[in-house]
């Protein structure tokens, strides 16, 4: 291993990245920092494209359109990240799954933050981040055995690079910090992608991972799905800052606001953002515009705290039909290609229902053989004794 | 493994750094038996680490430039570049929560947090993270990481300076829990935590971090290479045969003290040195125990709910019928740490020792 990167001095960076600004966009590095004027939005929920000086966009916050093959791969994606967020909420109904937070709604957000990334780049997700995790290529039962309450974890974070989901709040944005970091010093070309919520940015470690990355300049893309709930509190009650994408200039990163139910500007913002993190402009902030469609979980009763005429705004903005009528209009989706990807869909759905449905009996034991690399003699013990329980149960049948 | 350390990279780093890189080198190239202080034992330790393996990083709140505010890094930065040894913003929850990434990506950090009660911002990664990962991910993930926590009294420290935090760590599943009382364990303790694919606490007993004695590296380096093992395994500090006295970290020095003004008095104290309160080492503290059928334990931390309360529990389960007499413990009051004019009313002192010594039912 080599390690050869190099930590500039703050005042060197602030500078170089002025000038770099300056040259690149012609602005000034704090309009390059701030959030453009309006959030990004290129489709409109009606599913037609918006005119080009209609979609936020303004010098030093330009986005490329991404390509149609591109737009197809991310539309099935959303499709079959709809499909499993509705039969897990069923299977939980069911009873066949202990809980599951779902995404619905947010998917056009979970499927950008995944299809931006290259293989060898990592992303963090929360524990509302299942279908993110799944269209980086995490196998889908591996993915929601940890919500079947098999173990507090299925999938190997190694195998894709994608974290453990993470339920303790933002506590995983500096672990993505310290993956970009270990990557820097080893020379290696990694942007890592931190997903949270609006409520998270309340947290002490969203600050402390944003200052972190942006001091040690990581390719670290700090991204917000702002759906305007943290369980039942408004966004109204976490921040009455401009926007959340307005915090990245306090930390000296750019940020940007995007609509989050809008695909098409997603995949265009979070395209750049790599592109740029890849290129060495340090971290970004970017916030995602949507909402929570279901309640926090199935715990949860979401009518005590938000009207039915708010949920029914949001309905109309779905970030699926949107796409599929903007896609149907640009001659890319016709009923061949829609029955594919809805059979596609339905294989995954029930590849899911199937692989969750076979009863994989727990291994007691496992509670102690993982907890060190190098196992105590307390623990050997312990285990013992409950080996002991399960003999004596045993011949007891 | 080759690790490229640039000219930029030492570029600003002080004389004052450089003078300690050079004396670093300096006790490294030494052989035989030599002076050494806890502090400089932990040093070499860490450089010898970073010297063996690339991956090993040093990070925290002024350990580079500055070389640790009890000068424990000194002269790591000078060494091994910034890109090896560097300051972080200040926040000690950042600190370990990067720390934590690093390992996921292939790195052996050792970070500091400057004073036990500093770390506790830090307590959500700790506890719900480095502890947890690797069981949550079934080993796929581990964490080889050392938080050092410069810990414990004795030093006229102010508030917040002086904690005996050890309880906290000990009682969370999934850390390991290193405490050396002795130069030479400094050294061979602290390579193991680094090598360690487990995370480790390990707590300093800062007030011995100048405490003196003959040590040979090259003879401890050799006990390093070869494999040897401290973890579980509690060291018998002083033989005796009327008494044991249990003690760890700060409170080994105290607990010898007491032994030796016992001697004068005729009584004969074993002293152990528990040195990993996890994982604990069992079978010697009880084995002393039964040989000596009386114990106190003495530890800085309040009493209540401590590791000196487990130990307690731990010993009468496993050797209640060789008891002579109930376990006693000298321990911390249950009361925030005293200011620096009143820790001696507080500290575990050679006269409470002997008290309680002299209360373990001689009579009967």
């Amino acid at each position: 291993m080599t390690i050869h990167a190099d930590h500039s001095a703050p005042e060197t960076a602030v500078e170089d990245q002025a000038a770099d600004v300056r040259t690149k966009f012609g602005i000034s590095v704090e309009d390059y920092m701030l959030p453009a004027r309006h959030q990004i939005q290129m489709v409109n929920p009606d599913g037609t494209l918006r005119p080009h000086d209609e979609q936020g966009t303004e010098p030093g916050h330009e986005y490329p359109t991404p390509s149609d093959a591109e737009l197809m791969a991310a539309y099935e994606q959303l499709v079959v990240g709809r499909r499993v967020n509705d039969q897990n909420s069923a299977l939980v109904r069911q009873g066949r799954m202990a809980v599951y937070p779902s995404s619905h709604g947010q998917e056009a957000c979970q499927v950008a933050a995944a299809m931006c990334l290259s293989e060898g780049d990592w992303l963090f997700p929360t524990y509302r981040d299942a279908v993110a995790v799944m269209t980086r290529g995490v196998d889908p039962v591996e993915v929601m055995t940890i919500f079947r309450g098999d173990w507090h974890g299925g999938y190997d974070p190694k195998e894709h690079n994608v974290g453990i989901q993470c339920t303790p709040l933002t506590t995983q944005l500096l672990h993505a910090v310290g993956v970009a970091h270990a990557a820097k010093l080893r020379g290696e070309n990694t942007v890592v992608m931190a997903m949270c919520g609006d409520g998270a940015t309340s947290e002490g470690d969203f600050h402390e991972a944003l200052n972190f990355a942006a001091v040690f300049h990581l390719p670290v893309i700090f991204f917000v799905q702002n759906n305007k709930y943290a369980i039942s509190v408004p966004l109204s009650h976490q921040s009455v800052a401009p926007s959340l994408a307005h915090k990245a200039v306090g930390y000296g990163m750019a940020g940007e606001r995007v609509d989050g139910n809008d695909l098409v500007a997603l995949l265009a913002v979070m395209d750049r953002a790599v592109k740029l993190a890849r290129e060495g402009s340090g971290p970004l902030l970017i916030e995602a515009h949507t909402y929570r469609m279901q309640a926090h979980t199935n715990a949860d009763d979401a009518t005590r705290y938000r009207p039915d005429s708010e949920v029914a705004e949001w309905q109309a903005k779905d970030p699926l039909t949107r796409m599929k009528s903007y896609l149907a209009d640009k001659g890319l989706l016709d009923d061949a290609a829609s029955n594919r990807i809805a059979e596609h869909a339905e294989a995954v759905a029930t590849q899911l229902r199937e692989g969750l449905g076979e009863e994989v009996p727990v291994q007691p034991l496992d509670l102690f053989k993982y907890v060190f690399a190098k196992p105590t003699p307390q623990l050997k013990e312990q285990s013992d004794m409950l080996a002991g329980e399960l003999a004596r149960e045993e011949s007891a049948k | 493994m080759t690790v490229t350390t640039t000219a930029a990279g030492t570029a600003n780093v002080s004389a004052a750094t450089a003078n300690a890189a050079a004396s670093a080198a300096a006790t490294a190239e030494a052989t035989g038996p030599q002076s050494l202080t806890m502090a400089k034992a932990l040093n070499t330790a860490m450089a010898d680490a970073m010297r063996a393996d690339s991956s090993v990083l040093v990070f925290g709140e002024d350990v580079g430039m500055l070389g640790g505010v009890f000068r424990i890094t000194d002269g790591l930065m000078a060494e091994f570049g910034e890109q090896r040894c560097f300051d972080t913003p200040l926040a000690e929850s950042g600190i370990v929560g990067m720390a934590v990434g690093m390992a996921i990506n292939g790195m052996r950090p050792v970070i500091e947090m400057q004073f036990d009660a500093f770390a506790y911002p830090a307590f959500e990664q700790i506890v719900s993270h480095v502890a947890k990962m690797h069981n949550r991910t079934k080993g796929k993930l581990k964490m080889p990481m050392v938080i050092r926590v410069p810990y414990a009294g004795g030093i006229g420290g102010v508030e917040h300076h002086c904690d005996s935090s050890e309880s906290y760590y000990a009682h969370t599943a999934g850390l390991k829990v290193y405490t050396p009382a002795t130069v030479a364990d400094g050294y061979r303790m602290l390579r193991e935590a680094i090598d360690s694919d487990d995370p480790v606490m390990f707590m300093e007993p800062k007030k011995l971090y100048w405490s003196k004695d003959q040590v040979d590296l090259g003879a401890l380096r050799a006990e390093h290479d070869a494999g040897t093992s401290t973890e579980g395994r509690a060291a018998v500090a002083r033989p005796g045969t009327d008494a044991t006295l249990i003690a760890y970290g700060p409170s080994v020095p105290t607990a010898l003290a007491a032994a030796a003004a016992a001697a004068e008095e005729g009584r004969s104290l074993e002293v152990i040195d528990v040195r990993t309160l996890v994982p604990f080492d069992d079978e010697t503290v009880c084995a002393s125990v039964r040989k000596t059928g009386r114990a106190v334990v003495i530890a800085e931390a309040h009493g209540f709910a401590s590791v000196s309360s487990e130990i307690v529990a731990r010993v009468q389960e496993r050797a209640f019928h060789y008891l002579a007499a109930p376990i006693l413990r000298v321990t911390g009051f249950d009361v925030p740490f005293p200011s620096p004019k009143l820790e001696h009313y507080y500290l575990p002192s050679v006269d409470r020792i002997l008290d309680a010594v002299d209360d373990l039912q001689w009579e009967d």
